[in-house]
C-alpha cells in the first residue's frame, strides 16, 4: 500500500506520475480523492466543496465536449454549460467562476493567450495568470489530461478534478470515471446542495517561486 | 466518450460472431488441435478481428507472416501487405494504428533491431499495436536459432512485453493481449515474445476457441489521444516537436509525456493480472531453492526440478509471464523463502537475472545462470548440475573429453 498522496502542489521540479507511485484508478462506481479510492457519492460532495471553497473555480472543457462530433458530446456540452451557470449562482461575492476552453492540443506557446485558452503543454500559465485555485477537466483526451494534471501539480497549488469518460486520472486530486451527462448534472446538484455551507478560501493559488 | 455501439452478438463478413472477450477466452468450449507455433499465431489472428497486418516475411524464424497472408486471402484480415524492410513495416504499422486500426505484425532478431526506433515512437504515440517477437540471435554471425537477447532491448521502449512459454500461452495471449493493450488507460503496444524455433516450429496440442467466435472490433474513439489528427500531438509532434524549442515548457511537457507512457505501463498491471491470471505462476516457492525463468527456460527448469526431485532436492519454480509490467512485488514474495535463486536464460548477458537482482533483497542469492546462447539448447541436466554444484552436492560432468 503506497503512502503517496495526490495533493495540491507545487510538488516538485518534476513531479512523478501518480500511477508510478502506486496510485490505482477507481473501478466502476468508485472515484478517488487524493489517490484514495472512495465511493463515487463521496467524491461528488468533495468536488462540490472544493469548487465552493475556491476563489477562482474553473471548468476546462476539452475537444471531446467542445465539438459537436456526436449527439452525446453535444448533450455533455450543454450539461457543462449548465454546471457553470450553477456554479455562478452558488458562489459568494468575491469568488470568480471561469469557463476556459481547451479546444485542441497543439503546442502553441508562446503564441496563445493562456488566460483565455488552456493548452495541455503549458496549463500552468493559465492557472497562474488567472489565479485559479480549483479546476475541473472534462472532455480532454486522457493522455493530454494526465500530461496537464502533472504539470499543474508540479508548479501550482491548484486543486484538480477530473471528470473522465474512461477510467479516470490518478494525476488529479479527485477523479470521477465513466463521465456522463447524468454525472455532470449530479455534480451541479451537489453544488446547489452545499450552497452557503462552505466558507470560501481567502487566498488564491500559490505559484512556484522558481517561476 | 464516443457513441458506444456494441457489436457483441452480431456477425462479421466471415460469419464469425463478435463475442464478449471474457466469455470467449474463459467460457467457450475449446478444441484440442495439433499445430506448430506459427500455425497457432495464424489461428489466433483468425479470431482477433484484426484490421491490418503488415509483413516483412524474410525472417526464417517463423512462417507466421506468410500464414497470415493466407488468412487475408480467406477474408479474415482487413488489409495485408509487405513492407520494404522491417523499419518500413513498423512505420506502416504506426500509420495504420494512427488511423484507428487494430494492427498486428511479427518480427525477429536483426529485424527487431532494425525497426527499433519505431517502438518508443509507438509507445509515445499510444498506439496499441501487437507485435509478435519470435526471438532469435541478433549478432553477426547470424543465427536463426532461439536466443532471447532482443527482449532486453525492448524492455525500456515503453511497450508492454510478455514472454510466452508454450504455443498455448501464445494462442491465448495474442487474443488477450489486444484486450489489455487497448484499454484506454493503457493503450500501449505489446511485444508478445516467444523463443523462436522451439515454439514456432515445433508442434504441440493447443486448445483453440471456436473458429466461429471472434473478438469485438477495436474502438479507436476510446483512445487517450485523438485518432489521426494531423494538427495535434502525437502526429503534429513529428513536424513541430518539443525538441525544436529550447525552453523550460518544452522540456517539462516532454518529461510529463514520458512519465505518462510509464504510468500507462503501470496501469496495465491490473488488466494483465486479470487476463493472464497473474504476472507470474509459482510452484513450491516454500523451497530453499527456486528457479525463476521466462519463456522456454521455464519448461527446461520444470524438467530440471523433476530430475532434482529424483535425487531428493526440492526446488520451486517461478514462471515470469510479463516483463513489462514487471512483477517486482510478486517476485519478492515468491522468493522470500529462497536461499538460492537460479535464473536459466537463453542469452549471453543474463538480463532476467539482472532484473531480478535489482528487485529482491539479498540479491547475492541470485545465481545468474546457466546461460546458453546462439541457438544452443539448454538440457535440464545442466540446470540440475548448476544447482547441485551450488549446493555442494556431487554433480557429474556433462561435457568434456569423456574421461
Amino acid at each position: 500500500m503506497t503512502q503517496y498522496r495526490v495533493l495540491p502542489g507545487p510538488e516538485h521540479f518534476l513531479p512523478p506520475a501518480a500511477a508510478s507511485m502506486g496510485i490505482y484508478l477507481p473501478n466502476p462506481g468508485e472515484a478517488h480523492i487524493n489517490g484514495v479510492i472512495v465511493p463515487e457519492e463521496k467524491a461528488y460532495e468533495e468536488a462540490a466543496r472544493q469548487f465552493l471553497m475556491a476563489q477562482v473555480p474553473t471548468i476546462f472543457p476539452g475537444p471531446l465536449v467542445l465539438w459537436a462530433w456526436n449527439e452525446k458530446a453535444a448533450k455533455k456540452a450543454a450539461a457543462v454549460r449548465k454546471l457553470y451557470e450553477i456554479l455562478k449562482e452558488c458562489v459568494q461575492p468575491g469568488q470568480k467562476p471561469m469557463l476556459i476552453p481547451m479546444p485542441d492540443y497543439r503546442p502553441k506557446y508562446p503564441k496563445i493567450n493562456p488566460e483565455v485558452e488552456i493548452n495541455p503543454n503549458h496549463p500552468n500559465l493559465t492557472i497562474w495568470h488567472n489565479k485559479i485555485d480549483c479546476c475541473m477537466f472534462i472532455g480532454v483526451h486522457c493522455h493530454q489530461a494526465n500530461l496537464s494534471l502533472k504539470i499543474i501539480r508540479g508548479g501550482t497549488s491548484c486543486y484538480t478534478v477530473a471528470m473522465c469518460a474512461q477510467a479516470g486520472h490518478e494525476d488529479a486530486m479527485l477523479s470521477f470515471r465513466d463521465a456522463s451527462v447524468e454525472k455532470i448534472i449530479k455534480l451541479g446538484e451537489w453544488i446547489r446542495k452545499l450552497k452557503g455551507t462552505v466558507k470560501p478560501r481567502l487566498t488564491t493559488a500559490k505559484t512556484s517561486a522558481s517561476n | 466518450m464516443a457513441e458506444i455501439k456494441s457489436h457483441i452478438g452480431t456477425q462479421n463478413k466471415k460469419g464469425q460472431t463478435y463475442t464478449d472477450a471474457w466469455k470467449m477466452m474463459h467460457e467457450a468450449p475449446r478444441n484440442p488441435s495439433f499445430y506448430t507455433g506459427s500455425e497457432v499465431i495464424k489461428e489466433a489472428l483468425r479470431r482477433a478481428s484484426c484490421d491490418v497486418m503488415i509483413a516483412y516475411p524474410i525472417t526464417p524464424q517463423s512462417e507466421a507472416a506468410a500464414l497470415i497472408g493466407e488468412l487475408f486471402a480467406e477474408g479474415y484480415i482487413g488489409d495485408y501487405f509487405r513492407g520494404e524492410s522491417e523499419f518500413a513495416v513498423m512505420s506502416q504499422c504506426a500509420g495504420a494504428a494512427f488511423g484507428g486500426a487494430r494492427v498486428f505484425t511479427t518480427t525477429a532478431g536483426p529485424g527487431t533491431m532494425r525497426a527499433m526506433e519505431n517502438f518508443p515512437m509507438w509507445a509515445g504515440a499510444r498506439l496499441p499495436i501487437q507485435m509478435i517477437v519470435t526471438c532469435r540471435g541478433i549478432n553477426s554471425p547470424l543465427s536463426i536459432q532461439p536466443d532471447t537477447i532482443e527482449i532486453s532491448y525492448l524492455l525500456n521502449t515503453g511497450m508492454l512485453v510478455w514472454h510466452a512459454e508454450t504455443a498455448q500461452d501464445f494462442f491465448d495471449w495474442i487474443l488477450k493481449g489486444f484486450i489489455v493493450s487497448e484499454e484506454p488507460e493503457v493503450h500501449l503496444p505489446l511485444a508478445l515474445c516467444c523463443d523462436g524455433f522451439f515454439v514456432t516450429h515445433t508442434k504441440d496440442v493447443v486448445n483453440l476457441t471456436p473458429a466461429d467466435m471472434c473478438l469485438p472490433p477495436y474502438d479507436p474513439y476510446r483512445s487517450p489521444v485523438p485518432c489521426m489528427d494531423m494538427e495535434c500531438p502525437p502526429v503534429r509532434m513529428m513536424r513541430d516537436p518539443f525538441i525544436m524549442k529550447s525552453n523550460y515548457i518544452s522540456y517539462a511537457t516532454h518529461a510529463s509525456w514520458q512519465q505518462e507512457i510509464w504510468a500507462a505501463v503501470e496501469r496495465s498491471r491490473k488488466h494483465t493480472i486479470k487476463w493472464i491470471n497473474g504476472l507470474i505462476d509459482t510452484e513450491n516457492t516454500d523451497a530453499e531453492v527456486v528457479i525463476v525463468a521466462s519463456g522456454t527456460a521455464v519448461s527446461q527448469g520444470r524438467e530440471a526440478i523433476r530430475l532434482l526431485e529424483d535425487e531428493g532436492v526440492r526446488c520451486g519454480l517461478v514462471k515470469v509471464k510479463s516483463l513489462r509490467p514487471w512483477p517486482g512485488e510478486e517476485i519478492r514474495e515468491a522468493t522470500k523463502n529462497a536461499k538460492h535463486i537460479f535464473v536459466p536464460e537463453f542469452n549471453v548477458t543474463g538480463w532476467l537475472a539482472k532484473e531480478i537482482k535489482s528487485t529482491i533483497p539479498n540479491s547475492e542469492r541470485v545465481h545468474a545462470g546457466p546461460h546458453v546462447c546462439g541457438g544452443m539448447t539448454m538440457p535440464p541436466e545442466i540446470i540440475a548440475s548448476e544447482i547441485k554444484t551450488a549446493l555442494g552436492l556431487r554433480s557429474e560432468s556433462l561435457a568434456g573429453r569423456g574421461s
